[in-house]
């Protein structure tokens, strides 16, 4: 029964995230509304016994990419700088109970309707998931593909510092 | 036995939506960015609930090179707005129209 009111939450968490980056005014909101998004997601895939993909996702989404659009936000000095000099706790206590609440009533419908989300055979999932057997298929049946991703981020990064590179006048 | 996988697929198909509205509506291009990383995180959720179902790994693989793909699409991605705002000192998208007739 956690799992499924865990499974609730970070539903309810993601999608609430996901309206607040489609509804915000300021960039930097919108970003910051999007990494608690890729967390929740990061925690979906937890849930779905997918461990290694959920580390790649914090490490890689919101560690690497979402720094990159802060950073770029912040060069082209879209917004003034966020001050944090207070921070507001009611709005973040207001949210967390909130999201709380209604993943709650989200469970109690669907256990009324009688169709809650349960876990899939936990034995075989887990093996799935784990970086040992991503490995083995990674590097033997799909290690062409990875080559190709190897000189697609080279070709990104040489791309990325040619257009933005300032011209010599 | 198939309630576990409709739960992730709806929640997927609602995250996809949230992220073409965002295209479709925002005017800074930079949020537009972000919404199209929200699309792609939900179609890496739904690989990977179905990966999960099949108990095959073949959809976490697909997972894993989505993901490196959209990290060298947002660095290039960002690069052209930084070459676009040298120019035009805007991120509006609607200010872009020097292929307009």
């Amino acid at each position: 029964m956690a799992a499924q009111i865990l499974f609730f939450l970070l539903a309810t968490v993601a999608i609430a995230a996901g309206l607040g980056m489609l509804l915000s005014k300021s960039p930097v909101t919108c970003a910051l509304w999007l990494i608690l998004n890729l967390f929740s997601i990061a925690g979906l895939y937890l849930t779905l016994n997918a461990e290694f993909i959920a580390v790649v996702q914090i490490l890689v989404y919101a560690g690497a990419i979402m720094v990159l659009f802060l950073f770029v936000i912040m060069l082209l000095n879209l917004d003034s700088l966020p001050e944090v000099k207070n921070i507001e706790w009611k709005r973040i206590v207001g949210f967390t109970l909130g999201m709380g609440v209604l993943a709650l009533l989200c469970f109690v419908v669907a256990s009324s309707l009688d169709i809650l989300p349960f876990k899939i055979s936990a034995g075989r999932a887990a093996e799935v998931g784990s970086a040992t057997s991503l490995g083995e298929v990674l590097f033997t049946q799909y290690a062409m593909p990875l080559e190709v991703i190897g000189i697609l981020l080279l070709a990104a990064t040489i791309g990325a510092v040619m257009l933005a590179k300032r011209k010599p006048v | 036995m198939e309630v576990t996988l409709n739960w992730y697929l709806m929640l997927s198909a609602f995250l996809f939506v949230i992220g073409v509205l965002g295209v479709l509506f925002r005017r800074n291009v930079i949020v537009i960015l972000m919404s199209v990383e929200l699309m792609l995180n939900a179609v890496n959720l739904t690989l990977v609930a179905l990966s999960q179902h099949m108990g095959d790994p073949t959809g976490q693989i697909l997972v894993f090179f989505v993901i490196s793909v959209a990290a060298a699409e947002a660095a290039v991605g960002l690069a052209i707005i930084i070459a676009i705002f040298r120019n035009t000192l805007t991120v509006d998208v609607t200010k872009f129209n020097l292929f307009k007739y």
